[in-house]
């Protein structure tokens, strides 16, 4: 096939959308989406780092802080929980072996995650909205730099992308528990109990042991689902709080720190964002080394058991963590600091620990295995979130936070490389082992633009972070800007880093239209021919 | 006493030493389990064994730097520490507001830093010449942000914000105003 022929058709034409159920365009039009998003935030982030060696003209110092305010969420809910929900709604009624609960409803999670996301990432180009430290919504509200419209339309996406993450919540538990059309009626309650781990809980003290009644990896989709709908509620309800704030403002009334105690928030605040650092994103990807794991190996999980177990204990360490967030604020109680911000936290190193080990002693047992892309992958995941790990636990010492806290430190060895490297490179081996399931026997284009994607990904994410790190160790801050070029030298190593990053995104991105064509591309959004609740078509 | 310039250079070094085991030891494990052999099953000792060194090194990290980092238990009991100095310090509109032009403080003083926040959630963080942080802490409205440091060296330092309040945060900085100067040139 020609070059042409090959852009428009796809590899050897073998991708073929009207062949796809309606399941499977719903999983691939939330991966196209989680992947485009990426792109918008590997750009933001090269914009910055050059900007943060020398500002650029086209770039005002608003832009650039409004850049800094969407980038991570952009990363985080359009990119990451587009691709983390679409994979999901897949596996878990596959797992299940029954069809998910509802297309209709996933497909509105689908509007409201890419809607919202967009939304909130216009409002901050227009109006540069920029007042968010990551995540985090600051009280009192401060109107003088921000515009109350701008943050009006800011939250009003983020409230859409959380309508669409309570929706994704509904639709799998709904899915564990509910019987489908002809079925026998399935155990609601037993299959709820055992998804959260209460059946394994009971059998600690009971003789008469219930078995399992879901697998393994639903079980940890199900205990993720309790965060992200936590999580949910949470953001919510802080987004009306904001709000109430801004309509005061327009009202003529200032109701600066009156109204709220600004630590309480902050308590509240970071108990409920941790709910996706500290507890989805580490339930969801230890749940996501297992399924991997076995379906790599062919073997069942090592100590599965003890792995079920874990994602129980993780989801309680993750209400308990938030502390550590707070070990610079001198008005927080010293014993939360010690217990919640140190101790429990340190749990983290134990409970990830542990999923790393039973992921690799999983796959030694069915060695040789092949070098395969999933693989390949997956072995990136697991050392990433083995180098960002314990620099998290460092950090969240009392004595180490009060110089490392808000340093490049924190956002490069940490953030960065947990999630370019722990958690996308484990969302990379899910797609590229379900790519031949999804597109019914689709072919990737190029293998070496594979490798070329893996190495680049590897290489620029953990340099980029290490150099970021040792910027932060030298006193480099986050979301500051040095005019004088004083941390230019890594700044610029890890732009040449990020420079990786980007051509291996670009490999990949190229690889997957190669592989399924424009014409395919464009297929998987429109309508699919073929009505059946079925995740594949028969054969 | 141990500079907190002297704990980042431990924590540099333990942490490229980690980087650099975990990095081979993830590359051995790709060629061993993609190499010629059998697959055999890991034994449930090895695994305890692990659960309980990572037990360990988990709670031991923080009685560790508990006990070797000389500010850990000082910010913890601060209150039960009498300061030789203290300096209120009023944050507003983006601005520190100092008591003095120039913060002058003895060698081996413990210096208690008040600082009030009249709008935003701000960050006071001390830098030394070559940038590297002296120390920092949040500055959050209607409470009590208060930080004890002993100083043990003559040097002199810069105060910054140290989180983001906005734009204008960025140009939170008073130049080398922080002086510490010998116990005989004191005032």
């Amino acid at each position: 096939m020609s070059f042409i022929q090959t852009l428009i058709n796809g590899e050897e034409g073998l991708f073929k959308s009207e062949t796809l159920t309606p399941m499977q365009k719903l999983t691939l039009r939330f991966v196209v989406v989680g992947l485009i998003y990426f792109g918008f935030v590997v750009i933001e982030g090269m914009l910055m780092r050059l900007y943060e060696v020398k500002p650029l003209p086209f770039i005002t110092e608003p832009q650039f802080f409004a850049i800094l305010t969407a980038h991570p969420l952009v990363g985080i809910f359009g990119s990451t929980y587009s691709i983390v929900f679409g994979a999901f709604l897949f596996l878990v009624p596959f797992l299940m072996k029954k069809p998910l609960w509802s297309i209709k409803l996933g497909n509105w999670t689908f509007i409201l995650v890419t809607a919202g996301t967009f939304i909130f990432w216009f409002a901050g180009f227009v109006s540069h909205y920029a007042p968010l430290y990551t995540l985090y919504w600051p009280l009192p509200v401060d109107f003088k730099q921000f515009s109350v419209w701008g943050g009006t339309f800011f939250i009003t996406g983020i409230a859409l992308v959380m309508a669409g993450s309570a929706f994704f919540v509904i639709n799998i538990f709904k899915t564990i528990t509910y019987t489908p059309e002809g079925w026998e009626k399935q155990p609601s309650k037993a299959l709820l109990a055992s998804a959260l781990g209460i059946t394994g809980f009971k059998n600690l003290f009971t003789k008469n042991k219930k078995e399992h009644l879901v697998p393994l990896p639903v079980a940890a989709v199900a205990r993720g689902s309790v965060d992200v709908a936590l999580n949910t509620a949470v953001i919510l309800f802080t987004g009306v709080l904001v709000l109430v704030f801004m309509i005061a403002s327009i009202l003529g009334f200032d109701l600066k720190n009156t109204a709220i105690d600004a630590l309480l928030y902050k308590n509240w605040f970071w108990w409920g964002l941790d709910l996706i650092a500290d507890g989805l994103v580490l339930v969801f990807v230890a749940g996501t080394w297992y399924l991997l794991a076995m379906m790599i190996s062919g073997k069942p999980l090592f100590m599965q058991n003890i792995a079920r177990a874990a994602l129980l204990v993780e989801l309680v360490v993750s209400w308990t963590v938030w502390s550590h967030h707070l070990l610079s604020d001198q008005a927080q109680p010293a014993i939360l600091k010690v217990i919640s911000g140190e101790m429990v936290t340190a749990f983290e190193l134990i409970t990830q620990g542990l999923a790393f080990f039973i992921t690799l002693a999983t796959l030694w047992s069915a060695r040789p295995l092949k070098m395969t892309n999933p693989l390949k992958f997956l072995l990136g995941g697991l050392l990433g979130f083995a180098l960002a790990v314990p620099a998290g636990i460092m950090q969240a010492d009392v004595g180490l936070n009060r110089i490392l806290h808000n340093t490049q430190w924190v956002v490069g060895p940490h953030v960065h490389v947990a999630i370019l490297i722990g958690l996308t490179m484990t969302l990379y081996s899910v797609i590229y082992i379900l790519f031949p399931i999804l597109t019914n026997g689709a072919k990737m284009y190029s293998q070496k633009l594979v490798n070329i994607h893996f190495w680049c990904h590897l290489i620029g994410g953990i340099g980029m972070g290490a150099f970021m790190g040792m910027a932060g160790l030298k006193g480099m801050l986050r979301r500051s800007l040095y005019l004088n070029g004083e941390f230019n030298i890594y700044m610029i190593l890890a732009a040449t880093c990020g420079t990786l990053l980007l051509i291996g995104f670009l490999s990949f991105f190229y690889n997957i239209v190669m592989s399924i064509g424009i014409k395919g591309v464009i297929g998987i959004f429109t309508p699919s021919k073929i009505k059946t609740k079925d995740l594949i078509p028969a054969s | 006493m141990v500079d907190s310039k002297m704990v980042l250079t431990g924590q540099t070094l333990a942490y490229t030493f980690y980087c650099i085991v975990i990095i081979l030891l993830v590359a051995w494990f790709s060629i061993k389990v993609t190499g010629k052999g059998k697959g055999l099953a890991v034994k449930p000792a090895i695994f305890y064994t692990f659960v309980a060194f990572l037990t360990v090194l988990g709670v031991s990290l923080h009685l560790i730097t508990y006990n070797t980092i000389p500010w850990a238990e000082m910010d913890l009991n601060r209150s039960d520490y009498k300061p030789d100095k203290t300096f209120v310090i009023t944050v507003k509109d983006h601005k520190f507001i100092m008591p003095s032009e120039k913060l002058v403080i003895n060698v081996d003083d413990k210096v208690l830093f008040d600082v009030q926040s009249e709008d935003l959630t701000y960050g006071f963080g001390l830098f030394r010449q070559d940038n590297s942080m002296m120390f920092q802490m949040q500055v959050v409205p209607g409470h009590r942000n208060d930080l004890l440091w002993h100083f043990d060296r003559e040097g002199v330092y810069s105060i910054r914000s140290t989180e983001y309040s906005g734009p204008q945060g960025v140009f939170m900085i008073l130049k080398d105003v922080v002086q510490v100067i010998p116990t005989t040139s004191a005032n």
